[in-house]
């Protein structure tokens, strides 16, 4: 038994308890914030200023008492030192007040500068001494452009199969083979960049980057649930789109590659390729558009410039606005207003432009090419529909034409920029029927004059031969067109034409009649061009044609005796359930594919060359997609590409000797197998005839040579005539 | 596998669009075997419509029809002398033909049908596979064949036996006496003893799925298999060793080897009650000529509309006929290409 103690209350150390459970007094100042910047006053226009930053701070939708600001005083000079300090009712008003206050401005002199109370602690106990930042060790990036210093000069393609990627080489049957085998798991779809530098995947999170012969990432942009992807012209930008407004969740990772809350409820997103930096976010929705009307959405939505200068967004009916990159102000601060306006093109650079640009910018003052844009708007009231060929940033007009009897204007641009042609279909007064005219528009001359082409049918697909003077459509008459069913292959007439430089204007070279096809695919050298019907259940017809066959490459133009008798037909050929026909960067393969996306039978690709001879051949299940790498434009001067063009057969030369090399080497190879193989055979069939012993084989042998002639007698009958002689 | 046209090209093979074929039309059903006499000047065919035809093989003339079975005859063979002729038909029974005459000279009947006969060497005795069903085991049976009064055949079998494991699809007798080869329903491959009924050797793994065909060659010392694994092989029959595979990317039903040239003959098809959920296109039903050496395909003979459910190739190598599930048979004479063709450069391939 524990002896009996004299307890005084007072001596037992409570501390360790008193410690346990000492109520935790909030700090209470997460609501505090300090504004400074106030202009100093004295104690005569103290109760204007609290009630004038009261109203301020109301406008911005923080309500605040008078109660709850404390101006501290200097009391020595009877004047206020300049700033305050704000109570708010909770910590979100405090945050709204602090977002919305910071750097505003109150008065042509003072602008406010909003804190944390429990900030301005932390920024007091800043070390003031500087620290030289250490300089991260440089570390040279690899050369993104390696594959093009391919010794054979192969071009890539990559496939995507099952959940399966393969960058592929394309050559020589010796030299195809595969460049790199990706893990890229879980994606939609796989995207060159325009000038083949990366290649993108679109994940959940958002789109990757991979490049260089390591294929290591590259970049990558966090857009969750991307959707559809569209490089700027120069791969400077990027932009992304999800059907799925962009949410920022509390507590998401903030910064600039990262969206902030202002981005909430946007889909669009553009981004800088080289830094990863989110440039600016948009919605699709535009204003005054009902929120469930869906309409079919325009992609790309943000059409740049060809020098990646601008990037330009239409609001339909409304303006077109143009956005200065990578600053992604409005140009001139202002959209450009065009009543009914439906869609613009930018007129893309031509090679000449782009060598002007890069000379302009050395030599002082050599005028270069201005961009310019070409936009439509449809008929209304007392007013004809309208196609405006704009120069920007300078806005001025420089040609209008006026069109009437417009149902639909499609704007296609010569990729050197030389030609404009504006698709029209026209209807008739009764509007039942529906024709087409082609209004040309020569970019190159003074004036910009402009040419019709009429056509009596409907022109279904237009396509400008590359770096030429030719376009080819494809027209129908066919009844079935404003109806097609499943299986209806429509009747289609093809026609080329070439621009006439006696007479200046486009004459028809020729026209195909009675085809399936419906897709025209030039070569994009020009001259090579394939016919291709699409799909289709029933017809899968590939044509290869070549329009300059008589003359030689080098003097094309010059040497045009007669009038489109160069259209050659060289090759015929047929892919099953073709569904995406598409040249390599050389224009001397073309590959076709049929996509599981689109159906499921014989999915797979084949690669032709430009004669229409297939070279490979794959049926792959679940294949989906088959894309060549881009190659950016040569950076040959035109001077060496033209001493190179001249002395092409000696270059020839070296590679005819590899190629004769490489041929004799495989079929030595191939040789020595198969003698193998015989050889195998042989021995094994000897031993077999041994076992079986001489006379077995006699007497086989014997019962083969003893053959019976039959002879057979035939009679033909090759006329009977029956004469009834009377006598 | 892919197909590849330059390979025909390389061989300068043009098989495909030079050959005329006959087009023999005696059949209501699809067919289920053709053979060539030992002769070559005649053409055996029978089909699910009960009924066996004969043909001059230059010709494509029809000689003569043998009449009586009352269900698919699965299956015919001739002897050597083209004298008698077996058939093996759905309604159980195993008959014996006057090839010149088309008379039914004696009728074995069994418990089940009838799946496949042959005729050994010398044309002496027959042999046997009949159907497992109703109970009834898959039975192999050897006969001798009374040559001087045919009509007078012992009923009872000379050998019966039944063989163990996967039940038998094709068999064929080989020059070692008594001993037959057979081909099973799980892909086996065996040498069995017809005396006691015991396998001999055996290839549990020479197939992935059923032996739809096999034909031995003129020596009788290989044969070839095909198999609805899509694959066709080249067998030793001696010790049943693998010699060649040819893969395809079809389902295999006919297999035959072409007398004096380096080449296998293989016909198949997606199944016809699948034919029907995929295109015509995709059915594949032309005759895939691959070199017997190299396992390389040279050329394709398109012609049917259904599968090719039986091949067979003249005894001197100068035409062969297909028989179709569409009820047709197809005589192709080869042209002078096929014969001058050396797709293996000069080199001699022992036949």
């Amino acid at each position: 038994m524990p002896e009996p103690t004299d307890l005084n209350e007072h001596d037992i150390d409570y501390s360790d308890i008193e410690a346990k459970y000492q109520v935790q007094y909030d700090d209470g100042f997460d609501n505090v914030l300090v504004v400074d910047g106030l202009p100093i006053i004295d104690e005569s226009k103290l109760e204007r200023l609290r009630v004038k930053v009261a109203k301020e701070f109301s406008k911005k939708g923080v309500a605040l008492k008078q109660e709850d600001i404390f101006m501290p005083w200097d009391n020595a000079a009877g004047k206020s030192k300049g700033f305050m300090f704000v109570e708010f009712k909770n910590y979100e008003d405090a945050e709204l007040a602090l977002v919305s206050m910071h750097n505003h401005p109150f008065d042509a002199k003072h602008t406010f500068k909003v804190n944390r109370f429990t900030d301005i602690e932390k920024y007091a106990e800043l070390d003031e001494t500087y620290v030289e930042p250490e300089l991260e060790e440089f570390t040279s990036r690899e050369h993104l452009r390696a594959w093009l210093a391919d010794p054979q000069g192969r071009d890539q393609y990559v496939t995507y199969r099952g959940d399966e990627v393969l960058i592929n080489w394309h050559g020589k049957p010796s030299q195809s083979e595969v460049a790199y085998k990706p893990d890229w798991k879980d994606f939609l779809y796989v995207a060159w960049s325009p000038l083949g530098t990366f290649v993108a995947t679109l994940h959940r999170q958002g789109v990757r980057l991979w490049g260089g012969s390591s294929w290591k990432p590259q970049q990558r942009f966090a857009h969750p649930l991307v959707k559809l992807i569209d490089f700027s012209p120069c791969e400077q930008y990027l932009v992304t789109w999800s059907n799925e407004p962009i949410v920022v969740p509390e507590g998401a990772i903030q910064g600039p590659q990262y969206f902030s809350p202002d981005d909430e409820g946007n889909n669009i997103a553009v981004w800088d390729i080289k830094s990863g930096d989110l440039l600016r976010t948009f919605s699709t929705q535009n204003e005054g558009d009902s929120p469930t009307g869906k309409k079919q959405m325009q992609w790309p939505a943000l059409k740049w410039s060809p020098d990646d200068k601008y990037v330009a967004r239409i609001t339909p009916g409304k303006a077109i606005s143009v956005h200065e990159v990578p600053s992604m102000y409005l140009e001139g601060k202002k959209s450009l207003k065009i009543d009914g306006v439906v869609d613009f093109e930018w007129c893309p650079l031509g090679d000449k432009d782009k060598e002007d640009n890069s000379t302009a910018t050395k030599a002082v003052k050599k005028t270069s090419r201005e961009n310019m844009l070409v936009y439509w708007t449809p008929e209304v009231i007392n007013q004809p529909a309208r196609v405006t060929l704009l120069a920007f940033p300078s806005r001025t007009i420089l040609r209008q034409k006026n069109l009437f009897n417009v149902t639909e204007c499609k704007l296609h641009w010569q990729n050197q920029g030389d030609f404009l042609c504006v698709k029209v279909d026209r209807h008739t007064k009764t509007k039942k029927s529906i024709f087409c005219n082609l209004e040309i528009f020569r970019m190159r001359e003074k004036d910009y004059p402009v040419e019709v082409v009429e056509l009596k049918d409907t022109v279904m697909d237009f396509s400008w031969e590359p770096k030429g003077e030719r376009f080819a459509i494809v027209s129908s008459n066919d009844p079935n067109l404003g109806n097609q069913g499943p299986g209806v292959t429509i009747k289609t007439d093809v026609s080329f034409y070439q621009l006439d430089h006696g007479k200046n204007d486009f004459r028809l070279l020729r026209t195909l009649p009675s085809r399936t096809s419906n897709a025209i695919r030039w070569s994009p050298r020009g001259r090579h061009v394939v016919l291709a019907t699409v799909g289709s259940s029933s017809k899968s017809e590939l044509e290869f044609w070549d329009l300059d066959f008589n003359s030689d490459d080098t003097h094309r133009r010059e040497t045009q005796v007669d009038w489109g008798s160069g259209i050659q037909l060289l090759g015929i050929a047929d892919h099953y359930g073709v569904t995406d026909v598409e040249w390599d960067p050389s224009g001397r393969y073309l590959a076709t594919s049929a996509s599981a996306w689109t159906h499921t039978l014989e999915n797979g690709y084949a690669i032709w060359d430009f004669r229409g001879q297939e070279l490979v051949k794959q049926i792959q299940d679940r294949f989906k997609q088959f894309i060549w790498r881009p190659r950016p434009p040569t950076l040959l001067s035109k001077e060496r590409q033209k001493q190179i063009r001249r002395n092409l057969k000696e270059y020839s030369r070296a590679f005819e000797e590899e190629d004769a090399a490489e041929e004799s080497n495989v079929s030595a190879e191939l040789i020595a197998l198969r003698r193998r193989l015989v050889d195998e055979w042989n021995a094994w069939r000897a031993l077999r005839k041994k076992e079986l012993g001489e006379e077995r084989i006699q007497s086989l042998e014997g019962k083969a040579d003893d053959l019976e002639e039959i002879e057979v007698w035939i009679d033909e009958v090759i006329e009977q005539i029956e004469e009834v002689i009377v006598e | 596998m892919t197909w590849d046209p330059a390979i025909s090209r390389q061989f300068n093979l043009h098989i495909n669009t030079k050959m005329r074929p006959i087009l023999l039309q005696g059949h209501e059903r699809s067919l289920t075997q053709i053979k060539f006499n030992a002769d070559g000047d005649l053409l055996f065919t029978c089909s699910k419509d009960a009924v066996i035809n004969v043909w001059y093989s230059h010709n494509g003339e029809r000689l003569g029809t043998y009449e009586g079975n009352n269900g698919s005859v699965w299956t015919v063979d001739v002897d050597p002398q083209s004298k008698y002729m077996v058939s093996g038909a759905a309604d159980n029974t195993l008959r014996l033909w006057e090839v010149a005459t088309g008379k039914c000279l004696f009728t074995w009947e069994f418990p089940t049908a009838v799946k496949r006969v042959a005729f050994n060497e010398a044309g002496t005795q027959v042999v046997c596979i009949t159907e497992q069903r109703m109970g009834h085991q898959c039975a192999i049976r050897v006969f001798n064949i009374n040559l001087d009064e045919p009509t007078k055949q012992s009923k009872e079998p000379l050998y019966m036996f039944n063989p163990i494991g996967s039940k038998a699809t094709v068999c064929a007798f080989t020059l070692t006496p008594n001993v037959i080869i057979t081909g099973h329903e799980s892909g086996k491959v065996a040498l069995f003893n017809v005396k006691s009924g015991e396998e001999v050797d055996s290839n549990e793994r020479a197939h992935g799925d059923v032996v739809t065909d096999l034909q031995m060659s003129k020596d009788w010392t290989y044969c070839i298999t095909s198999s609805k694994d899509k694959a066709a092989r080249i067998h030793d029959t001696k010790n049943l060793m693998v010699i060649k595979t040819f893969n395809t990317e079809t389902p295999l039903n006919s297999a035959a080897l072409a007398p004096n040239r380096p080449f296998v003959l293989l016909g198949g098809g997606q199944e016809a009650m699948n034919v029907t959920t995929t295109s015509a296109r995709q059915g594949k039903f032309e005759t895939r000529f691959w070199h017997k050496v190299f396992e390389e395909e040279v050329g394709r003979v398109k012609g049917h509309f259904g599968p090719i459910n039986t091949i067979a190739v003249h005894p001197a190598g100068t035409s062969y006929a297909s028989g179709g599930e569409d009820g047709f048979v197809r005589v192709h004479h080869f042209d002078d290409s096929y014969f001058k063709a050396k797709p293996y450069g000069d080199l001699e391939i022992i036949d």
